[in-house]
């Protein structure tokens, strides 16, 4: 249970060596470099953003490249690859992709451009198969769609946006060639054909002399005739047949283009490490940017933990010629955190993590939580099958898996160590799947069987559990507050201890002696306490006396006396925030009734069927089905409500975080992992 | 008469607890999924987070089943063999059904909301999963209450 002590260290060296001094401090990863130092006469910053800016567009091409490929050619992928963690590359590989980044950079140049080219050839040969498609109602027609007609004639193609018949067709022509007045003057010849018909539009042919097809078009045009919009020279049929020539040749380009894209697939590796390598020089060049350099030295400051300083130091002064300090933070400053824990504590890091890493004189109550949150997970779930499904479900997975990146291996680890506690008090509590062992033996077998309780069965007896739940609860905020008192006595404030942590001690345990012999503790938890009268005669006087003391000194920084008694008041008022914090463990019954309750009625539910074979396949598939969805939705429960315990009533006695998270110098990779020699 | 219907009313409790809360849980899980799905067209990645925030306001359907299903134990309509009871039997149970019922149709719809606002923090802020996945669970809290006294009071009514 510790945070590590860090020191300051100080590196003035050389320009010359810059690059590899940065390259070695990025390898070791240790060192939490200062971004924020002042520049002066003689010290100045570079500005690297040109450079940087060059990187992550590399990135980005070779992302893109990347994804182009995950497109032609997808990686084969396990439903576990998130636990795989990163493949690992030796150095030797890593320089090698170093040598050549120019060529691989050129790779995903050629990829990103292959695609373009498959993109460019698919919208041409949509666009040709539009044009066919456009023809295909012409396809009859035997002239060229821009026939215009011979010396006398003049011909009309064009279309209606309606079924018609040739009838029609004929009718409306011959009433523009012949208008009602006119009835007796000789008809015009003509000819006209409905090349196709459908019903959206009709596609004709017409033919009339040269002088009539002004007028004819005029007026048809009225009726909603119009010319297609492309004319080609060739007979729609032919032009067809060329589109399709052209398309296939097309689509033999795409392919063969294709074919080439997914020939640069075995380049994937290179590529990924192309990426990370681009990625640590981003890194690398961010730092750089942040540095103070003078014309011919550069300067380096940061925190390093203790206990990797002195290496450090050694390897940096061993291989390169500089001035190096190492000194202890000062008093005012604030050190980033990294926690250190031994196994089975560290496991909860990142539960401390996500709630705020100790602030500066804090301690780091990861050790004491983890105890407080395997105790607790397990009594929200409560079920000794399902606290061994966890734990083996987890176990293999942290075996199977050993290189599993750390965030996800310590999760896996705490539901182990969760799952541990869960079948402890399954046992305690005599729940196995809910009641299965109950169900299967009375439905299959006849006779019922029932494992007995360790300790009790919380459903028959649900008070007695609920008086636990707030005694665990009670322990485990004394303890917060004890956690308080530890603080305040490592840092000799031995007056805020005892008014701050000691009162209330006073007050609530005798608060507690002074109920539990009363007559309404004893009616609701059905359990006598019989005290002799100088117990609780001491019961209130230590109330009395805390209250008195919270009363008086809460407001001890104050010189005006009614305005401290006033704050005291106040203070003594967050008695009762007491009461709902301990009432909020009564979540440890619900949640862990919750969990036995539902798993009953999945085991009747399947029993519904009654005994023998076909009764048999329903329950175990309905036992299946039912008891993944209930340890699914009861894991989250208590995840979510141990979480909230832990935040709010166990670090809201004590501890408020708010540290800064130790961010060291070092290689973020997204692909692979480089093994380092040494 | 009001001795006939004491089963009756046993039952309606049981029934609206299941309904209620259910209904709650229904709009609270579905108006979370909504807010998840975009988070999730932004960035796939987020998905089991996200997915882990809208199923929160999704208990009080479970504990509303819980609830009904020790009242609906309690008089005997799971095992087939009714027991017989009074009326004011009936009205006890209908009454102590009641707490999870609304407070569960109520919190969960909170709850969902509040859900809505976490799963906006997570797309924003993935690394404070931590205390997005609180603020939904501040509200359940109180589910958590109703749900203790109405299993309490059926599990104190003697049948």
């Amino acid at each position: 249970m510790a945070v590590l002590k860090m020191q300051r260290l100080g590196i003035c060296a050389w320009k010359k060596n810059r690059k590899q001094i940065l390259e070695l401090l990025q390898r070791r990863g240790v060192l939490d470099i200062d971004t924020d130092a002042a520049e002066d006469e003689v010290f100045k910053k570079t500005d690297t953003s040109e450079a940087r800016g060059d990187f992550e567009r590399d990135i980005q091409l070779i992302e893109h490249a990347l994804e182009i490929l995950q497109q032609y050619v997808p990686e084969q992928k396990s439903l576990f690859s998130s636990l795989e963690g990163k493949d690992q590359v030796d150095l030797e590989e890593y320089r090698r992709i170093e040598a050549a980044r120019e060529t691989v950079l050129e790779k995903a140049r050629k990829i990103e451009a292959l695609s373009r080219e498959t993109a460019e050839g698919e919208t041409e040969i949509r666009k040709l198969e539009n044009e066919k498609e456009a023809l295909e109602p012409w396809k009859s027609l035997p002239v060229p769609m821009n026939f215009a007609g011979t010396k006398r004639t003049k011909a009309l193609i064009g279309a209606f946006p309606e079924m018609m018949t040739s009838e029609q067709l004929v009718e409306k022509v011959e009433r523009c060639l012949l208008p009602e007045q006119d009835r007796d003057g000789e008809l015009p010849g003509y000819f006209a054909e409905v090349v196709s018909a459908d019903s959206s539009q009709s596609c004709v042919f017409l033919l009339v002399k040269a002088e009539d097809a002004d007028r004819l078009e005029e007026h048809l045009r009225t009726e909603g005739f119009s010319r297609p919009s492309r004319l080609e020279d060739r007979k729609p049929a032919d032009r067809q047949e060329q589109l399709a020539s052209e398309i296939k040749e097309l689509d033999r380009k795409r392919e063969a283009l294709e074919k080439e894209l997914i020939s640069f697939a075995e380049y994937r590796e290179e590529l990924k490490l192309a990426s990370d390598y681009y990625r640590a020089r981003l890194e690398k060049y961010e730092i750089l940017g942040n540095l103070l350099q003078s014309k011919k030295t550069f300067l380096v400051t940061g925190y390093v933990p203790e206990r990797a300083a002195g290496d450090l130091a050694r390897e940096l002064s061993e291989k390169f010629p500089l001035a190096l300090e190492l000194a202890d933070p000062a008093e005012e400053e604030e050190p980033p955190v990294l926690l250190a824990n031994r196994k089975v504590p560290s496991s909860f890091e990142g539960v401390v993590e996500a709630f705020g890493l100790p602030g500066k004189g804090e301690i780091d109550p990861t050790t004491i939580m983890s105890a407080c949150y395997i105790f607790l997970f397990g009594l929200m779930l409560s079920d000794a099958a399902y606290g061994f499904v966890v734990f083996a479900a987890c176990l293999a997975a942290l075996l199977k898996f050993p290189r599993m990146q750390e965030g996800m291996r310590k999760s896996l680890r705490m539901f182990m160590y969760c799952g541990i506690s869960t079948m402890f008090w399954g046992v305690m509590f005599g729940s196995y799947f809910g009641d299965v062992v109950d169900v299967v033996s009375r439905t299959f077998f006849g006779h019922q069987v029932t494992i007995p309780a360790v300790w009790f069965v919380p459903l028959n007896d649900p008070m007695k559990m609920l008086v636990f739940s707030m005694l665990f609860g009670v322990i485990h905020l004394f303890l917060g507050l004890g956690m308080k008192g530890y603080m305040l006595l490592r840092d000799k404030k031995y007056l805020d201890f005892v008014c701050d942590v000691l009162f209330w001690y006073l007050l609530l345990m005798g608060l507690i002696l002074i109920l539990l012999p009363s007559g309404m503790f004893e009616s609701i938890s059905q359990m006598q306490f019989n005290f002799p009268p100088a117990l609780n005669l001491a019961a209130k006087v230590m109330a009395v006396g805390g209250a008195a003391g919270i009363l008086l000194m809460s407001g001890r920084g104050r010189k005006n006396w009614f305005l401290r008694v006033a704050l005291g008041a106040y203070d003594l008022y967050g008695v009762t925030s007491w009461l709902s914090d301990v009432l909020s463990y009564s979540r440890l019954l619900a949640l862990g009734l919750a969990t036995g309750v539902i798993g009953s009625v999945i085991n009747s539910m399947g029993a519904m069927l009654g005994g023998g074979v076909v009764g048999a396949i329903g329950f175990t598939l309905v036992f299946l089905i039912g008891h993944s969805i209930n340890i699914g939705i009861n894991l989250l429960g208590a995840y979510v409500h141990t979480n909230r315990l832990q935040y709010v009533e166990f670090f809201g006695k004590f501890y408020e975080g708010g540290g800064r998270p130790f961010n060291p110098f070092c290689i973020k990779s997204n692909y692979v992992e480089i093994k380092e020699e040494n | 008469m009001f001795d006939q219907l004491g089963i009756v009313y046993a039952v309606v409790g049981a029934v609206l607890a299941a309904l209620m809360a259910g209904i709650g849980s229904a709009k609270g899980v579905g108006a979370a999924g909504q807010a998840g799905a975009g988070v999730v067209t932004e960035d796939p990645s987020k998905f089991s987070k996200v997915l882990l925030l809208q199923l929160l306001p999704g208990t009080q359907g479970i504990y509303g089943l819980l609830v009904a299903f020790v009242t609906l134990n309690k008089i005997g309509a799971l095992s087939g063999s009714l027991v017989q009871i009074d009326g004011a039997t009936g009205l006890m149970l209908f009454f102590a059904c009641l707490p999870m019922a609304i407070v569960g149709l109520i919190s969960a719809i909170h709850q969902g909301n509040t859900s809505i606002a976490s799963i906006g923090l997570v797309a924003k802020k993935p690394e404070q999963f931590g205390k997005a996945m609180l603020f939904p669970a501040m509200v359940e809290t109180y589910a958590i209450l109703a749900l203790l006294i109405s299993i309490l009071a059926v599990n104190g009514i003697p049948v």
